[in-house]
């Protein structure tokens, strides 16, 4: 059962448990959680963690639901990818020390705006900036989960090609998902044979990647703060109007 | 207290100012939005008070600079469990534009420039806790973290301190604004951790 329209009820903590871990890149990981009670949730919704010390002190983060819910033998589970921040308080917990079975308090699903439903029929242009692809990445998948024949563009701006999360997949989908188109941005280094130069996302990205605004697409940004103001701005410079244009930016959230 | 999480001792705590529940200290400052910025001309700029019954009191950008100002310092909280200490701020308190407001209504609904809205109990406008604000840390409040001038409820979560705020419309009953339609708390105290509906 998907929900994502208002939660009226309180929406609890439940114990999950790691189950599994995939590196995803040097600096990200994705969990695999256990959660028996999970309710289930829409792509682009969010979970918070909650990591509680010996003597009582807690500490909670915002971490968006990678992929759709996978039925497990103990029960449902769920996908974050965790991106390490440098001097977090509990991203470094959660990729280094949080071993298989621990548990986790979980909180979710969360967000009834930056989520995209199976059911809609506009084009799809997803922006993500780093690790801004996780919330995006549930649209895809979710996108091939339901059969939804929706076209969707990703451009996706990293720093160097082994920043690319997903990467593998990716390219698996492009071929295999009909009507989803990837395009790269490298803001620091290109890879091997890559035409142009490394830059930052720009006018051009956008208007050779993205979906003309007479096709009255869907948009979705995710990423720094810095990222989705450039791209959401461009956006608006083009025609799309603000209303079509979902954004959800983040700091630097330990 | 939740379940122990194994190895997991946090950042030292001795240090640490107090905080509200699940709330973490930040020097940086985050923008949450949902959406494209909104970019306002100051020349078309304007703050309307909407009474209950229809009627309305408006402010040019002049007007609002004419009036006294004043310089709070507070704690501000996120949602998204980040909380900023000690930010200062220059604007026209709510007591300020509310007087000589006549009304009976018990609730307000705060509206922006691109279209969100926030939905306060009227009471918590009044009190000196609640300013609009153009300036933070002596400098024009940039567009991204709601200029030329924001609501600044510091006592609640701070999406309830609408950026790019244009208007309050006062309300005899309560209306759910843009994130609390979204699942969020209707009033958001976060001493109290009201983040959700249900909380």
């Amino acid at each position: 059962m998907a929900t994502g329209t208002p939660a009226r009820t309180p929406i609890r903590w439940q114990v999950g448990r790691l189950v599994e871990r995939r590196v995803e890149t040097p600096t990200a990981q994705t969990l695999v959680l256990e959660v028996p009670d999970w309710s289930g949730h829409l792509p682009g919704q969010h979970v918070d963690l909650r990591l509680t010390a010996p003597d009582g002190y807690q500490a909670a983060r915002s971490y968006s639901i990678a992929g759709p819910v996978v039925d497990g033998p103990g029960g449902p589970r769920i996908e974050v990818t965790v991106q390490r921040v440098h001097d977090g308080e509990v991203s470094p917990y959660l990729i280094d020390v949080l071993g298989e079975g621990d548990p986790v308090e979980v909180r979710g699903p969360l967000g009834g705006w930056f989520i995209w439903r199976p059911e809609e029929t506009a084009p799809v242009q997803l922006v993500a900036g780093g690790s801004g692809i996780v919330p995006l990445m549930a649209m895809i998948r979710a996108r091939r989960a339901t059969g939804s024949r929706v076209p969707f563009r990703l451009i996706y701006s990293v720093r160097t090609p082994t920043d690319v999360i997903y990467a593998d997949e990716l390219r698996r989908r492009v071929r295999d998902d009909f009507g989803l188109d990837v395009a790269y941005v490298y803001t620091r280094e290109a890879p091997e044979g890559w035409r142009g130069d490394p830059h930052r996302i720009g006018l051009a990205d956008v208007n050779t990647h993205g979906w003309p605004p007479d096709l009255q697409p869907l948009t979705y940004v995710c990423g720094p703060t810095a990222f989705v103001e450039t791209v959401a701005d461009l956006l608006v410079a083009m025609g799309h109007p603000s209303r079509q244009v979902k954004t959800e930016r983040f700091g630097p959230t330990g | 207290m939740g379940i122990v999480s194994p190895g997991f001792q946090g950042r030292p705590r001795s240090q640490e100012p107090a905080l509200p529940p699940g709330q973490y200290l930040t020097e940086d400052f985050p923008v949450l939005s949902a959406g494209p910025t909104p970019r306002v001309s100051l020349d078309t700029w304007e703050f309307v008070i909407t009474a209950e019954n229809g009627n309305e009191f408006r402010w040019s950008w002049q007007e609002l600079m004419a009036l006294p100002q004043e310089t709070p310092t507070v704690d501000i909280h996120c949602v998204t469990h980040w909380s900023k200490l000690g930010t200062t701020w220059h604007g026209v308190s709510l007591d300020t534009l509310l007087d000589g407001v006549d009304t009976g209504a018990h609730f307000a609904l705060a509206h922006s420039y691109g279209g969100y809205t926030t939905n306060l109990p009227l009471d918590d406008l009044r009190g000196g806790r609640a300013w609009v604000a153009h300036t933070f840390d002596g400098a024009p409040l940039p567009a991204e973290h709601g200029g030329p001038a924001r609501l600044l409820v510091p006592h609640l979560y701070f999406w309830k301190s609408a950026k790019w705020v244009r208007g309050i419309r006062l309300k005899t009953m309560d209306e759910p604004g843009f994130w609390e339609t979204a699942g969020y708390h209707d009033y958001g105290d976060p001493w109290r951790e009201q983040r959700y509906q249900g909380d």
